[in-house]
């Protein structure tokens, strides 16, 4: 009960607080137009967004507490704001960095970019590096067993870790660090494959449909609503079982990536078929038309360049999907298949240790990473086609 | 009545863009008195609608008043804080925007939106606002004022719409409204209609106005005072007669003579010689509706054939049948006395390329992602099988054509262009084909009067040079007496009147084509006062129309 009382008085307090920052801002500032015009939910808003980040420090304090039992309690919220302040520090020294260095136009595009989008660009291309050179950097191999198991997180012997192993090993001794190097390597680029498929098939029928109308759209629209209408993850499910059996022998990775490629493709279709049309009715296809050009040409080289803002905006949000369904799969056990490292396979073999949350965080932060690891490069992927969107929508509409 | 309304005084205004403020509007003043219209005129770029917006204290998103002063009535709207504006704004000092259909909310009636402002400020109740609601559509004429104001913003026409505009500017009866050119988008008829009511009900109320209009002849009719704007300087302001009996400067000079040029009239064609073009009782429809009913016409070689009518006549529909685009249901088009193909698929690229096509709107006529040279380049490359130096050769030939300079231009996209330049480039890549026959669908309307001086003037020279025919869609007058040998006159989707430029010019007119005539405006300031007179208010624009 007296946690509902408390939660009321600090709202009450916060309300007048609102109240009170703007009647001060007034007074102090002379009523500038800042002030003077700011609505109470303004002000409100401010004094809100203050009383969240001081309860952050104050958690943040606890978390670094000798007290093993509050640290604890506040281990992840901790971590996550030093990942935070981290990422961002990280962030601001690229963009500053991609300011000094390059060319004129990239120093430009450097100098107009959110930290967000550096953020998100610096990311992807840690993962990219990891990814291609993933054998140069891992420290074991991916499919390498140690004689010592469950080592924890962290490196700290006391809390049952090993320097050696800075992130610990997993339930049969593999070293977790090298897997998640490999993991980007394999779920990443099945990922980047599968959505350059879904792009290539879906992108093609899509303006094929817009160009020529009538029959042909009709059909593959109406083929398309029919694969949308059944649930995407249980559809895939099904299709590898039977693909399963039926196509033994290109393996169940092969068979993965063209079934989330074609269900991924109806996305992708729908989009460039709605982008194309409004192209499409453009004088500028009309005069081609007359011209008497031919489909490949009024396709590729009129509606394609006019069209590469919003696919490409697409292409960053579908990539996410993608990998989350990877993920998901692989999580489920039908996707892939060990010893190859994968995140979401990394989640599900460690997941049962999540349960050891409240007592010893550092050991279950050990499926955590991996689940990390897939946020992080969701996250950053997300801001970069934030950025994009907001870029080419500048331009046009 | 001497009280200084709105004062301005030196008002700087800066735009932002690539991270820097450039100045819109270098200084800008005007008085304005109670009752008073201010005619604001001048080329898209003037910063008219900028210094319009001004006046109400207001800036659009990345613009800010970087010096000077606005006064309204004693009141300095430029530091005033958001809680005076919004008692300004919509009670005393009210907007008409140009586009009445995009700044109507169509999911609300027309009273609701009326009423809103009204009862926002507390001037009036909502049943006393909607009574008077009816009042002010009834004196602006609308058809049905007791029912008109239940529809929706879709159900009413364009002119009207642009009345209820107005009537929902008075509704607080406010002392100032901005007119933001409220009739640029409408077909002369419909614009007329609006433009006496604007002007009447601006007398009866007393209110001062702001019009802000690229059109001189409009702004002859309904301000006492014109301003003209530069690239966001003042060029001169004076009392309408006087401004237009006597302007001072070089530049306002060169707007009045922009009405001057005009082709004296080819001789008629011998009879017997095979037209161009000659498109034979074409009746045509978009699914079951009837757009074309029995149109027949000639485009004799080297001449110009003028398509004249409103906007639903079906003159861009006609363009579309002789292109191929719509093939029309009865009748054919002949080439050279040689029968088309009715759909263009069906065409060989020889039919495609003797007939091209300039647009209206450049902007979406010109790939926005291929450079000039590529979208010049491509008809060369495609119709000739010109290739590298060759290709190159000959579309700096083209853009030497239509007076661009080659190396400067040959590597720009289109958005680096202006207007003007836009439909320049349209006109090179219908030449580049080497057509004998070019229809050009209004292709001027969406240009300032002095560039689209300079197209026309351009076409006329081509004309000469390459011996091409135009087929000339437009609605404007002025360009037809400018540019056309012979005139046709649609409505409908029929043919009304067709013949030579001169004969047409001259009574005896048909009945449509004398009330197309007379509603141009003209310069005199005493013409739509004469015209009135003449008609009788209740029978102008879409009233004379369907009348008829």
């Amino acid at each position: 009960m007296s946690f509902w009382v408390e939660t009321v008085l600090l709202l009450a307090a916060m309300c007048a607080g609102g109240w009170i920052f703007r009647f001060v801002g007034r007074k102090v500032t002379n009523n500038k137009p800042f002030f003077r015009d700011m609505s109470y939910g303004v002000a409100f808003g401010y004094v809100l967004g203050a009383a969240v980040l001081v309860w952050l420090i104050w958690a943040y304090m606890l978390s670094r507490s000798s007290d093993m039992m509050v640290a604890n309690k506040y281990f992840f919220l901790g971590k996550a704001i030093e990942g935070f302040l981290i990422f961002a520090v990280a962030a601001w020294i690229f963009r500053l960095f991609g300011r000094k260095v390059g060319t004129e136009g990239s120093r430009k595009l450097f100098r107009s970019m959110p930290l967000t989008a550096s953020f998100g660009i610096m990311i992807i291309l840690i993962y990219a590096i990891l990814a291609i050179f993933a054998a140069g950097i891992a420290p074991h191999g991916q499919e390498e067993v140690f004689a010592r198991a469950n080592i924890v997180p962290g490196g700290d012997v006391n809390l049952g870790g090993d320097p050696a192993f800075p992130l610990g090993t997993d339930q049969i001794g593999r070293d977790i660090l090298s897997r998640l190097i490999y993991g980007a390597q394999n779920t990443v680029g099945i990922a980047f494959v599968t959505t350059c498929l879904a792009f290539f098939v879906g992108g093609s029928l899509g303006f094929l449909a817009a160009t020529l109308g009538g029959w042909t759209d009709q059909l593959l629209s109406r083929a398309v609503d029919v694969l949308m209408a059944i649930p995407a993850l249980i559809f895939s499910l099904l299709l590898i079982t039977v693909a399963s059996a039926w196509f033994t022998g290109f393996g169940l990775t092969v068979s993965m990536v063209v079934i989330i490629a074609m269900i991924d493709s109806t996305r992708v279709y729908r989009l460039a078929r709605a982008v194309g049309i409004n192209i499409v009715v453009m004088d500028y296809i009309e005069a081609a038309k007359l011209r008497g050009e031919g489909l490949a040409y009024l396709v590729f080289r009129e509606i394609l360049p006019n069209a590469t803002a919003p696919l490409l905006a697409e292409f960053g949000l579908r990539f996410c999907f993608v990998f989350l369904t990877i993920s998901a799969l692989s999580f489920l056990g039908v996707g892939i298949q060990p010893p190859l490292a994968d995140w979401g396979t990394m989640v599900k073999d460690l997941s049962s240790f999540i349960n050891y949350a409240v007592v010893a965080p550092q050991i279950a932060s050990a499926p955590l990473l991996a689940a990390g690891a897939i946020a992080l490069l969701t996250v950053a992927v997300n801001f970069v086609v934030d950025w994009m969107l907001h870029k080419s929508s500048g331009l046009k509409e | 009545m001497t009280e200084q309304l709105l004062k301005v005084r030196d008002l700087k205004i800066e735009g932002r863009s690539d991270e820097t403020w450039n100045p819109i509007i270098n200084g800008a003043g005007f008085d304005l008195k109670k009752g008073e219209v201010l005619g604001l005129i001048g080329e898209s770029g003037a910063g008219k609608s900028t210094l319009g917006l001004a006046a109400m204290g207001f800036t659009r998103d990345g613009c800010r008043i970087s010096g000077g002063s606005v006064e309204f009535d004693g009141i300095d709207l430029v530091n005033a804080s958001a809680d005076v504006k919004r008692n300004l704004l919509g009670k005393r000092i009210a907007y008409v925007a140009q586009s009445a259909a995009a700044s109507f909310n169509p999911a609300h009636k027309l009273i609701d939106q009326h009423t809103e402002a009204a009862v926002q400020h507390n001037v009036l109740s909502r049943a006393d606002s909607e009574a008077d609601g009816i009042e002010l559509y009834r004196k602006l004429r609308l058809p049905n004022p007791e029912e008109i104001g239940f529809r929706y913003p879709h159900q009413v026409s364009g002119g009207q719409l642009q009345r209820a505009m107005t009537a929902m500017a008075m509704a607080c009866r406010p002392d100032l409204i901005i007119f933001d050119e409220p009739t640029t988008a409408l077909d002369v008829t419909t614009q007329i209609e609006v433009l006496a009511s604007i002007r009447e009900i601006v007398e009866e109320f007393d209110t001062a106005a702001i019009y802000i209009t690229h059109d001189l002849a409009v702004v002859a009719q309904m301000a006492d005072r014109i301003k003209v704007m530069l690239k966001g300087d003042e060029v001169e302001e004076a009392e309408t007669r006087e401004m237009l009996s006597n302007p001072k400067e070089e530049y306002t000079k060169s707007l009045w003579a922009v009405r001057s040029f005009q082709r004296p009239q080819k001789p008629a064609v011998q009879t017997g010689s095979t037209p161009v073009v000659s498109v034979k009782n074409v009746t045509a429809a978009y699914g079951k509706v009837k757009v074309l009913h029995d149109v027949s016409f000639d485009i004799h070689s080297g001449r110009t054939v003028a398509v004249v009518g409103e906007s639903g006549s079906g003159k861009s529909t006609a363009a579309r049948c002789i292109t191929g685009l719509l093939p029309p249901m009865q009748g054919h088009i002949e080439f050279d006395g040689e029968v088309l193909p009715l759909d263009y698929r069906k065409r060989n690229k020889m039919q495609l390329r003797q007939a091209q096509m300039i647009y209206q709107m450049a902007d979406t006529a010109l790939n926005p992602r291929k450079t000039i040279g590529e979208l010049i380049g491509r008809p060369v490359q495609f119709y000739m099988g010109l290739t590298g130096n060759e290709k190159r050769r000959r579309v700096e030939q083209l853009l030497e054509e239509i007076e661009l300079e080659p190396t400067q231009y040959i590597n720009r996209l289109p958005s680096e262009l202006s207007g003007g330049q836009k439909q320049r480039i349209g006109i090179a890549r219908a030449l580049a084909a080497e057509p004998k026959f070019i229809i050009c669908d209004e292709v001027t309307s969406a240009l300032d009067q002095l560039v689209a001086e300079g197209i026309l003037k351009l076409l006329a020279k081509l004309q000469d040079e390459l011996g091409l025919s135009y087929m000339f869609i437009t609605h404007d007058l002025a360009t037809v007496k400018s540019i056309s040998d012979e005139v046709v006159v649609m409505k409908d989707g029929r043919v009304v009147e067709q013949g030579p430029k001169d004969e047409m010019f001259k009574p005896p007119h048909h009945a449509y084509t004398d009330l197309l005539l007379s509603s141009v405006p003209e310069m005199d300031p005493d013409w739509l006062t004469d015209l009135l007179k003449q008609r009788g208010v209740d029978n102008i624009g879409d009233a004379a129309v369907s009348n008829m």
